[in-house]
């Protein structure tokens, strides 16, 4: 325990992930640094092609290996660095520490195994045992996650979105993960169902004490389920801070455009804040700071390169803008 | 006054399966005025999006009548369907599989003005070129392919070719599911503008509550088929009464971190619609289901203008 006190659970530095074809290179991810600390949940916000699922996939290391490089930075998990170790190495970690949850469970299931085996296989991969005691281990598994047992032998086709999504879950903390990345767990699947699933996977987390990151792209679902928050935007962070000082004193002109943007439950309003223009190409990011093409508060200086730095808020979070006076004035 | 630009009486619309009779669309009533923007929401298989395609003759109906200007439509065909058809129009949820990909952007909001036969080739280019401009597609990217352009570009595109022949109605299936927040609310904003200048009437289908709060001046919420609820937008997020209806407010994840949401988690799943009970199609998963519910139900209004289908409303609330 006296280790995890001085370094933090996973710290990840200076990330970049590029893939790359014969004709141009897409800088996916552009030396985003966070740290996430035992048993907390970071949330990872953001657009389309903002990046999200890449630092997901990079900390896993299952990025594809043609066509994709991690050109710098860090992933530590409690000091170690997961970008250094062997593959054989990987594997232990892979499942055991870091699980992952996908977005689609319509896709992340084998359609043509037992949900139950698919279980067990992951347990057979990471415990030592007998297959009775594998099989036991998949059954007590989803019944943790509300199937009964008896469904062991069915096939996902048997099963309803929901049902598969908690599948998927049971599959990734069937091992008691230390850190669990969840990418999208409830974008494909129906309010009442997301309300359910998200409540299951809360639950589990508090109980095995599991730290998580929650990539998503509802405000809503961070609001309720997270401690920190990182906004990204073209492969960076733009603003990262407490879940209290993101809400409550958003400073990016970024994240406050997506807070305008989203139908407010509570204020009626005749129009939406719609950021103007679009996300940029990420194989042809904007010089300087990515978002100055669509900001209201954009000068000549923040297309200049290495200009625009991270700077602390008054209420001591970090944001990635140098116009944050004229921001917090609330000028524009 | 005038009549509702669309009304639907007791609609249904069944399929039929291996195992059965599929209820998508059962004993539907509703009716929506110029320049208002019906919304349904409801979970996926609930029937709206088929709702929406039955009202405007995509899908044949089962059982029930369709008025358009208080016209009966119900069973019209050939040239007369045509003509309605040119006052009805639909925008789908996925500009990347409803859009032709090996028609230019130019070709495929031509289209509709071609079929209908009302305009010269000469002014077809003038009208293709204005509907652009309305909906914000820049006139360079006329000749560009829908690979080229980004969803909200997109689904621009679906928007000028549902308004080329000046509907009175369009069906809005879940226009801005497929997109970002950001373009989302540029999409949301173009469909609110286009309503006050033509004065249309919108049937706004979607999964997405604070969407639909958004949009909307009366909500449905449809639970297997059938509307379990029905009033003004504001009274239904204000006061909703049917137990499906608060379940489903409460499950919304709110932005607000001071004040969050307790979400009412329902327990199960949607049931089957192939050969439903006759009772109440949410007694399943209802936590105040009764005897009673095992009763077919009837839709009510309760309060003028605020319909449901619950028998146990009144003891409930």
């Amino acid at each position: 325990m006296s280790e995890t006190k001085n370094t933090p659970f996973l710290e990840v530095k200076d990330l970049r992930v590029e893939y790359f074809t014969k004709e141009q290179v897409v800088h996916a991810v552009n030396g985003v640094s966070f740290t996430l600390e035992k048993g907390t949940t970071l949330g990872l916000v953001g657009e389309t092609g903002a990046g999200k699922t890449s630092i997901c996939k990079s900390i896993l290391r299952i990025l594809p290996d043609v066509g994709a490089r991690i050109p710098s930075g860090e992933i530590r998990l409690e000091g170690q660095d997961l970008l250094k170790i062997s593959e054989k190495e990987m594997r232990a970690v892979r499942g055991q520490k870091i699980a992952m949850i996908f977005q689609d469970p319509m896709t992340a299931l084998n359609p043509v195994q037992r949900v139950g085996d698919q279980i067990a296989e992951v347990v057979s991969l990471h415990m030592k045992g007998t297959k009775e005691d594998f099989k036991k281990r998949a059954e007590e598994m989803l019944e943790m996650v509300n199937i009964p047992k008896q469904r062991y032998v069915e096939y996902p086709h048997q099963f309803s979105g929901g049902m598969k999504q908690r599948v998927v879950i049971a599959i990734a903390l069937a091992c008691n993960p230390e850190l669990l990345l969840a990418d999208e767990p409830t974008t494909a699947l129906d309010v009442t169902i997301q309300a359910q699933v998200l409540k299951l996977i809360g639950e589990l987390r508090d109980r095995l004490g599991t730290s998580m990151i929650l990539v998503t792209h509802d405000m809503g679902i961070v609001a309720t389920y997270c401690d920190t928050v990182a906004v990204t935007y073209a492969g960076s962070i733009v603003e990262y801070g407490t879940k209290e000082q993101i809400f409550d004193h958003p400073t990016h002109p970024y994240t406050i455009g997506l807070f305008g943007a989203i139908p407010n439950m509570n204020v009626d309003e005749e129009w939406l804040h719609a950021i103007e223009g679009l996300p940029p190409d990420p194989s042809h990011l904007p010089t300087g700071c990515a978002f100055h093409p669509r900001c209201p508060y954009a000068t000549e200086d923040c297309a200049k390169e290495g200009f625009v730095k991270p700077v602390t808020t008054p209420d001591g979070h970090t944001c990635v803008c140098c116009h944050i006076d004229e921001v917090l004035k609330g000028e524009k | 006054m005038a009549a509702p630009v669309i009304e639907v009486q007791s609609l249904k619309k069944y399929f039929t399966t291996p195992y059965g009779m599929l209820h998508a669309v059962d004993d539907v009533t509703l009716k929506i005025e110029k320049g208002k923007t019906l919304g349904v929401v409801g979970e996926s298989g609930c029937g709206k999006s088929t709702l929406g395609r039955t009202i405007i003759h995509l899908l044949d109906r089962t059982d029930g009548k369709i008025f358009l200007h208080g016209e009966d439509i119900s069973d019209i065909k050939g040239r007369e369907l045509k003509k309605a058809r040119e006052k009805m129009q639909i925008i789908f949820q996925d500009p990347y599989s409803s859009i032709d990909p090996r028609k230019t952007v130019e070709q495929t909001v031509r289209e509709p003005l071609r079929v209908s036969g009302r305009y010269k080739k000469s002014e077809m280019e003038e009208v293709t070129s204005e509907l652009m401009n309305l909906v914000g597609i820049d006139n360079r990217l006329r000749l560009s392919y829908p690979h080229e352009l980004d969803g909200g570009r997109r689904q621009r595109v679906g928007i000028a070719r549902a308004l080329a022949l000046n509907p009175d109605f369009v069906v809005c299936d879940e226009p801005v599911s497929a997109l970002d927040v950001s373009i989302q609310a540029q999409v949301l904003n173009l469909l609110k503008r286009l309503q006050q200048q033509r004065g249309l009437a919108y049937m706004f289908v979607t999964h997405n509550l604070s969407v639909v709060r958004h949009i909307s001046d009366d909500i449905c919420v449809m639970y297997l088929g059938q509307v379990v609820e029905l009033c003004p937008s504001k009274e239904l997020f204000r006061n909703p009464l049917h137990p499906y209806t608060k379940a489903l407010l409460s499950a919304i994840p709110s932005v607000d971190i001071h004040n969050p949401n307790v979400p009412e988690i329902l327990e199960g799943e949607l049931t089957s619609p192939v050969n439903p009970k006759p009772g109440c199609r949410f007694a399943a998963r209802c936590k105040y289901a009764t005897e009673a519910c095992q009763q077919p139900q009837v839709q009510r209004e309760i309060t003028p203008g605020h319909f449901i289908r619950c028998c146990r409303v009144e003891e409930l609330n």
